[in-house]
């Protein structure tokens, strides 16, 4: 045996388990420091007032009310529009499309349509709704955040549907149940889990998101919450008063970049932690 | 007023047939399943060649053969569950109280409540024992919570499960062992009063005494049911079936009254099968 | 609808449903996953449309012109895409060894216990919103890097003869090379999902039969894992490569938003999404607006072209492995 090569081989394996080990310490490494970052700029700011009181004119004191409830206003669109559109789709690419060349087009063109840069889908519907209309609007913004839910909840929901065994649609069908039946009282009900899963994940994937709003649901400084107008929301808020120069600005975006930050980790871990019976797929 | 198309308590179906000295080939009980030149094609390949078979009613008829032969198939197509896969065809007759099943234009779903379907593995439904059973007769009836109450007890009561389970009616079947979730499945294809009873080797996935229970289940229920089963385990046909159809590659070789079929075959390929020549 | 002679079966009550409510909601599921093609041809032909007169007006000297002045109406692709090309490569280049190292980690020497909290720490990097990444990279990362590493590489590689151009220029933090840095972590955890997923689908026995010859775990890894899933790990780069061209908020924040090119990676510069983030309101004349679209059908062709290739070569990897895709 060549003792040189042997030594030499080993010199190498130990060399780049290191690295690897380097490597994930410097992947959490970021993570740590970020979320390190976001507590301790952001936490001090965290008061009753975040809640209470709407945003204020530059160089006040305010909170951020009506950026969180534009924000809710605004997933809460998202999800109406496009989750039932998204589980019907998966509905339709696990029950009647299986094997179809359609229904194989259709997935990828929604897995393509998940990754797409957002900024394109504000793009697209300011063309689509804001020109035509005239104006920003919710509902604009709602759409573009719908755009992004769509395929996160089709892929999840055909995923999840395609875990229930054939033999439980067999059952219900030699039982007489027609096959909308079928679907919707037996395959639904054995995969709710984690069509649920699906929903609540792209729930928090669109609560960060930024740019498809800068264009389509602007902002708005008061407490609006009318559907037609431009409407305030977090991640907008955040991004105006960081890039200010305003130190109370400031301050806010920070105490809004925690509460995001909070609010989605939470979704994940509750995500994980209840329901980790639905495998998570990209 | 709705005629109620199932009657509350077991409809009288008369006495048994009494069974005399069979011939060879042809049962005396009157024919509930008539068969007549069935053939199946998955896709492009055949699975079924000219099958031609009378059941038997309210016997426990049993499809053997070697793995492949085509018995599944052929129980699948006397309840059409086929239909839910494109591709999958039958063409022939299969008569059921003088009308072609195969037909066009036949309602599957009246069809499957009439003739009811136990799979191998058990599948209870994600929901409560009781759920599991009413669910199909919800599909065909609207009855009152004291009668579906009913219902459910006398369907349970007759697959051998009610007193193991009345405590916990309201349990997730899936929380039931193989052998009992495999009985609740039976006592929910019961549940709508079907007129025949297709099991698809319902005890291949169960322990010895779960299957000893359902034989004595099989041997109490063809009073009121005609019973199709399917089975690889030829001693089962032989304990639990009164007419056994032997099958190979998709034909039919022999058909007969079990007891004949299993010491006096009159093919040699049965007669192989039988004494474990080939498998 | 009562067949004829099938039975004394009463149809007409009780919850029985007609046929064409099947039909009715397998057609709405139908119609739902006809949508989702729907959106994808009506964002391109808006696209299209919106950026119709920029191309009519520039011509095919759009994707190179280097001017971008709203004053004269002159607008030229070039430096949007150099820097959404270069920090996205840049990125790469970092994120692609980074997340092979960590799945490796993940699946061979990770001892058991600590697998979930990793996996899970990786996956929660992915979740933080862009715009997070953004502000750290603004009020952290940059001063950080303008005071002390930029400094230091300027020194040190500033010098060197072709290398040293990239490093030079004064040290502003912000620019391309903080936005390729804050890219890169942005992207490794997609990588690192996808490369953990096809490692640990390997065959045990292939890994068994090198072990089983002497071969270290990292020849194991190199060697045989590595070969043996490079289609997934391909497509799983280019996965990464889609959303790192795509990236708007956090290469907003540090990139600067400067319509100059130069070769040094300190200088700030613009990407499409970053050009699009900052202008898009702004942008009073129909050529500016034009040219802005123009610049969004650019990068949605780019991107699309990238994803679509990536999800080919993962959909060919998982139909060899006999799973359905």
């Amino acid at each position: 045996m060549d003792r040189y090569l042997y030594r030499k081989r080993r010199v190498l394996n130990l060399l780049s388990l290191t690295l690897a080990m380097l490597a994930t310490l410097f992947g959490l490494f970021w993570l740590a420091w970020l979320l390190w970052t976001l507590v301790s700029q952001g936490l001090q700011y965290i008061n009753w007032d975040l809640f209470a009181v709407a945003t204020p004119p530059p160089g006040e004191s305010g909170g951020l009310s009506n950026a969180i409830v534009g924000s809710l206003i605004l997933t809460a669109l998202g999800v109406a529009i496009g989750a039932p559109l998204g589980v019907l789709a998966g509905t339709y690419l696990s029950e009647f499309g299986r094997g179809t060349r359609f229904a194989a087009v259709t997935r990828f063109v929604s897995d393509v349509l998940l990754s797409a840069p957002s900024i394109i889908l504000g793009v697209f519907v300011y063309e689509m709704v804001v020109l035509r209309a005239g104006h920003f609007s919710a509902y604009a913004g709602g759409l573009a955040l719908a755009l992004i839910v769509l395929p996160v909840v089709v892929r999840t929901t055909e995923d999840m549907l395609r875990l229930v065994p054939d033999r439980m649609r067999e059952a219900a069908a030699a039982l007489g149940a027609p096959r909308w039946k079928v679907v919707v009282s037996i395959v639904y009900r054995a995969a709710r889990s984690g069509i649920l899963t699906g929903i609540l994940l792209a729930v928090a994937r669109v609560s960060g998101e930024t740019a498809p709003l800068l264009f389509t649901a602007l902002n708005n400084q008061f407490a609006s919450t009318r559907l037609d107008q431009p409407i305030a929301n977090l991640p907008v808020v955040i991004f105006q008063f960081a890039m200010s120069p305003y130190d109370d600005w400031q301050h806010l975006a920070w105490a809004g970049a925690l509460l995001i930050t909070t609010a989605i980790l939470l979704l994940n871990i509750i995500v994980r932690v209840f329901l980790p019976s639905a495998e998570r797929r990209h | 007023m709705v005629e109620p198309i199932i009657r509350l308590d077991a409809p009288d179906r008369g006495p048994p047939q009494a069974v005399a000295s069979p011939a060879p080939d042809t049962p005396t009980a009157s024919a509930k399943v008539e068969i007549r030149g069935l053939d199946f094609h998955y896709g492009k390949s055949q699975a079924l060649f000219d099958i031609n078979l009378a059941i038997p009613e309210r016997q426990v008829t049993a499809f053997i053969g070697p793995s492949g032969c085509g018995k599944s198939t052929l129980l699948r197509c006397l309840n059409r569950i086929y239909a839910l896969y494109p591709g999958h065809r039958a063409s022939g007759e299969v008569i059921l109280d003088g009308h072609n099943i195969l037909a066009k234009g036949v309602d599957l779903n009246l069809l499957r409540a009439r003739v009811g379907m136990v799979f191998q593995a058990p599948t209870p439904f994600p929901m409560s024992i009781r759920d599991n059973i009413a669910y199909g007769v919800r599909l065909y009836e609207r009855l009152s919570r004291a009668k579906m109450d009913r219902r459910v007890s006398w369907a349970l009561k007759q697959a051998a499960l009610w007193d193991e389970v009345k405590d916990k009616l309201h349990q997730s079947g899936t929380a039931l062992s193989g052998g009992q979730q495999q009985r609740l499945c039976i006592a929910r294809a019961i549940a709508i009063k079907p007129e025949i009873l297709l099991l698809d080797e319902p005890a291949s996935a169960l322990d010895p005494i779960s299957t000893l229970k359902i034989e004595e289940l099989i041997d109490e229920l063809k009073r009121d049911y005609t019973i199709v089963i399917v089975t690889h385990n030829m001693q089962q046909a032989a304990r639990v079936s009164d007419y056994t159809a032997f099958m190979y590659l998709g034909k039919l070789i022999e058909f007969g009254a079990t007891r004949i079929l299993f010491t006096n075959p009159a093919e040699k390929q049965t007669e192989d099968y039988i004494t474990g020549r080939y498998g | 609808m009562s067949e004829p002679g099938l039975a004394p079966v009463s149809s007409a009550s009780v919850g029985r449903s007609r046929p064409w409510f099947d039909a009715l909601f397998a057609g709405a599921s139908w119609a739902a996953a006809a949508a989702v093609l729907v959106v994808i041809g009506a964002i391109l032909v808006a696209l299209v449309q919106g950026s119709l007169p920029a191309i009519e007006k520039f011509g095919a000297g759009f994707f190179v012109g280097q001017q971008w002045n709203p004053v004269t109406e002159a607008f030229g692709a070039r430096i949007p895409i150099y820097g959404t090309l270069v920090t996205s490569a840049l990125a790469m280049l970092v994120a692609v060894p980074v997340s092979f190292g960590i799945a490796l980690f993940i699946t061979e020497l990770c001892p058991r216990w600590l697998r979930r909290p990793i996996g899970v720490a990786v996956e929660l990097l992915a979740a933080i919103p862009s715009i997070i990444y953004g502000m750290w990279g603004l009020f952290v990362l940059a001063p950080l890097f303008a005071d002390h590493a930029q400094p230091w590489l300027s020194e040190h590689l500033g010098g060197l003869p072709i290398v040293g151009a990239l490093f030079s220029g004064p040290p502003l933090g912000i620019g391309l090379f903080t936005a390729s840095l804050i890219l890169a972590i942005m992207v490794i955890p997609f990588i690192t999902a996808i490369m953990r997923d096809v490692f640990e689908v390997t065959p045990k026995v292939l890994k068994e039969s090198a072990y089983g010859l002497g071969a270290t775990t990292w020849e194991v890894a190199w060697q045989v894992v590595l070969p043996y899933t490079k289609v997934g790990v391909i497509g799983g780069i280019m996965l990464g490569l889609g959303r790192a061209l795509g990236e708007t908020m956090a290469v907003t924040f540090v990139i600067g938003n400067a319509h100059e090119l130069s070769t040094s990676l300190f200088s700030p510069g613009n990407t499409i999404s970053s050009t699009l983030a900052n202008e898009f309101t702004e942008a009073v004349s129909p050529v500016y607006t034009s040219s802005l679209i123009a610049l969004g059908l650019t990068l949605f062709l780019i991107s699309f072209v990238v994803l679509a290739a990536a999800r080919l070569l993962l959909l060919r990897l998982q139909a060899g492995e006999g799973r359905s895709a």
